[in-house]
């Protein structure tokens, strides 16, 4: 029986999950999002995404409780630092020198990187930097690889381009390990499994991970312990291991993992060859900029003073760690963002999961209904930018629109991304990309209220022909639900006030005529 | 002080008794309230959504109007909004630069500094916190995204509503999360806004405040017609209709008591 469900459970996607009427208590846990084959662009507009994440209430209900958590702790450990503000802004400054000199620093890592027994790859995009990885792996002859948690894999579908070429990589970050055993996608660039309970991670531990001692029970302690029994096993045998960064330090050419289990750590220096994978805007200048980002990013990532595990590395070391170490340095669309002057402030992000953990969108729908391995308000303008999607055909360009412009994002990030002014800027690059053709009613009302609500004679006209519209509010002076584009969407679930019987214009220049 | 109003558009319209009650509120408290009548709108709506060329003749407008403040023929510029304030203190000067229109943008950004959201005015500008006022209901705060994280207007509401007479008030939960409106995201993304309002009520309710109170009429007309829809029992108000009244003489709309037909 189990295996039925399970095979099942494969096949379906959450939509046909309801409809097939299968009881989630039989497996367990909710098939995720099935593997796309773009991890940047599922296919699926925001809009969409987020009407069939809104349905699942068990996300939705672990997501409120686990954000709740994190945002709590994060705060508690920002308010403790005095110059929380001063480090903010100097977060950003590094950053966005960074940036402006980037070739230099860049060559400048690279020749540092190789001084010190490290080898250098450049790969513009996705295929060019799987290509690579795969060629190294290949050469070394081996048929599994362990893997550091790395949102720079999970954008460029490293894991399956493996799978297809005949190499299994292992996840080792616990809630990496639980995505990938259900078959899921990561759903928090920090919290990959956020969208998931205790309860949900046994029955997939039960399920899919062929170890699971019998008789295991719910709690986080158990669960890990199976975890870390299942994991021990790989990272004995792993002979290859592939990571991501979490910093590049151009004058020393030492690479960063920040984490908090102690299995990265296990990777970094268990296995005899280390590939590493790096988004270019993860360099910063100089080795005392750490002093910054290490304060920075535990508070702003998991509310912790610092994480339990801070890796360092140069190059190699004989008799010590890794003797083979291979650095790809990846584009994949990075270069384009710097391109627009507004939107290349985007490049400062750390990857941290704060935006995520304050915004109320994201506390709702999850992450995927962002449809893209970069969820929350930093997906929403780090995606469409790093793909050029501003198409109104192209599904990620509804991204920017995924926002109320709350600007609670910006005040939460930690190297200041001005992430509601990007909002908007990206939304003016959409409309304009799209002009010509057949206007779309967005075009049409803006088109007609920007020829109104400019000029105080054409205000006092459109206030009047509102009064009319007070006779259909009846005696509660409400109007309830109205079938008509646009304000079907805004009256299911409110009433609008019925327009008053004057307007402030007019009730000034009654006052004024009384005088 | 004469002080200039910049009403808002959506004021203006749909909801005179914000504007209406911030011309009474500032007259009872021995100021000069001017209406230029050429004033349209901020251009938030068209900015938000996109349309930058779009915003330009509202934003044009705005400085035109507005402009003589900066002759002292004014001493400052009052808005019931905190969205509204955001916008003109933010938006305004960044849309006019990216649209090459340079001198729009040098005025905008000095009409920013002559522009205040009507809490803010009472108590940074004319140094009051009590102004007065009259209000034996229960009351809660929304503390609108935008003057809080835009205009950032700090807590000048909650000063002046400490300081109203018979006024109960009780914190929101969660008061700084947004409502959900949004402006045009609550269309783009109906269920998703539904979804954050339902929230917004929940913590609404838990006060056992009959009256939620915020200083933006935008967030209170989704605050406010989710509450209506649900017959919640709680009403919403502007921050400047709370103030607007005191024992001898209190304080209610014309416009929208008006009888229907």
């Amino acid at each position: 029986m189990t295996s039925t469900i399970e095979n099942l459970a494969k096949k379906l996607k959450i939509r046909d999950w309801a409809e097939k009427d299968i009881e989630a208590s039989e497996l367990g846990w909710y098939p995720g999002h099935e593997q796309p084959e773009d991890p940047l662009r599922w296919g699926q507009r925001f809009p969409d995404g987020a009407k069939e994440t809104l349905q699942n209430t068990q996300m939705r209900r672990n997501l409120g409780y686990a954000t709740d958590k994190i945002r709590t702790k994060r705060n508690t450990r920002v308010d403790e630092m005095p110059d929380w503000e001063a480090l903010r802004e100097a977060g950003s400054n590094i950053k966005r020198n960074t940036v402006a000199r980037w070739p230099e620093l860049l060559e400048q890592f690279e020749a540092n990187v190789t001084a010190r027994g490290g080898i250098v790859h450049w790969a513009r995009d996705a295929k060019e930097a799987n290509e690579i990885a795969y060629s190294i792996i290949k050469q070394k002859q081996v048929d599994e690889v362990v893997k550091v948690k790395s949102m720079a894999t999970q954008e460029i579908n490293l894991n399956e381009y493996l799978s297809e070429r005949g190499v299994q990589a292992w996840e080792t970050d616990l809630a990496e390990m639980i995505v990938q055993l259900a078959d899921d996608m990561p759903s928090h660039i920090v919290v990959p499994a956020i969208h998931r309970n205790r309860a949900e991670v046994k029955a997939i531990f039960e399920a899919r991970m062929g170890d699971a001692p019998e008789n295991m029970g719910n709690e986080p302690r158990e669960l890990a312990m199976a975890a870390r029994a299942h994991l021990r096993k790989k990272f004995l045998s792993a002979k290859v291991a592939i990571s991501g960064a979490n910093m590049g330090i151009a004058e020393s050419g030492t690479l960063a993992i920040f984490e908090s289990e102690g299995n990265g750590r296990m990777c970094l220096t268990l296995p005899e060859t280390l590939i590493t994978i790096m988004g270019i805007e993860k360099l910063v200048p100089s080795y005392e900029d750490i002093e910054v980002f290490s304060q920075l990013l535990p508070r702003s990532a998991t509310g912790e003073r610092m994480n339990p595990y801070t890796s360092f590395w140069t190059g190699v070391t004989p008799g010590d760690g890794p003797q083979e170490f291979h650095l790809i340095l990846m584009d994949n669309g990075r270069t384009d963002v710097l391109a627009d002057p507004v939107g290349r402030e985007t490049l400062k992000c750390i990857r941290c999961g704060a935006c995520m953990n304050i915004c109320p969108v994201y506390r709702h729908v999850g992450g995927h209904a962002y449809n893209s391995v970069y969820p929350g308000p930093i997906g929403a303008i780090l995606t469409p930018q790093l793909l050029g999607s501003f198409d109104h055909n192209d599904p990620a360009s509804t991204l920017p629109f995924a926002s109320s412009l709350c600007g609670a994002c910006y005040d939460a990030c930690p190297v200041k991304i001005d992430i509601p002014t990007i909002l908007v800027h990206l939304r003016h690059r959409y409309t304009e990309a799209n002009r010509g053709g057949v206007p779309s009613i967005w075009d049409v009302g803006m088109g007609a209220t920007s020829k109104i609500m400019g000029k105080g004679k054409a205000m006092e006209v459109a206030g009047k022909a509102l009064h009319p519209a007070r006779v259909i509010g009846g005696p509660r002076r409400r109007i309830g639900h109205i079938p008509l584009p646009l304000a079907k969407d805004w009256t299911f679930v409110r009433d609008v006030p019925a327009p008053p019987a004057q307007s402030f214009r007019e009730w000034w220049n009654d006052r004024e005529g009384e005088k | 002080m004469r002080i200039a109003l910049f009403a808002t558009c959506i004021s203006d319209v749909m909801f005179p008794q914000a504007a209406e009650a911030t011309v009474h509120l500032l007259e009872r408290l021995g100021h000069e309230v001017v209406f230029p009548e050429d004033q349209g709108c901020c251009g938030q709506m068209h900015t938000n959504t996109g349309y930058y060329p779009e915003a330009m003749p509202l934003i044009r407008n705005h400085v035109k109007t507005f402009a003589p403040v900066l002759d002292g023929e004014w001493d400052a510029i009052v808005v019931p909004s905190g969205s509204c304030t955001g916008s003109l203190r933010h938006q305004a000067e960044l849309v006019a630069r990216d649209q090459g229109e340079e001198q729009v943008a040098a005025y905008a950004a000095e009409l920013a500094k002559k522009t205040y959201d009507l809490p803010e005015l009472l108590v940074n500008v004319l140094g009051l916190e009590d102004v007065g006022a009259y209000f034996p209901h229960r009351v809660t705060y929304h503390t609108t995204c935008h003057s809080l994280r835009i205009a950032r207007i700090g807590d000048t509401p909650i000063r002046l509503l400490n300081h109203v007479d018979g006024l109960d008030f009780v914190p929101l939960p969660e008061a700084d999360v947004c409502c959900g409106f949004g402006g045009t995201f609550s269309l783009k993304n109906p269920e998703t806004s539904a979804a954050m309002l339902s929230d917004k009520m929940a913590n609404i309710v838990s006060t056992g405040a009959e009256i939620v109170v915020a200083g933006d009429y935008s967030c209170l007309m989704n605050i406010g017609g989710g509450l209506s829809r649900t017959r919640s029992g709680v009403r919403s108000m502007h921050l400047a209709e709370v103030l607007a009244g005191t024992k001898e003489e209190p304080w209610t709309a014309p416009a929208t008591t008006t009888k229907v037909g």
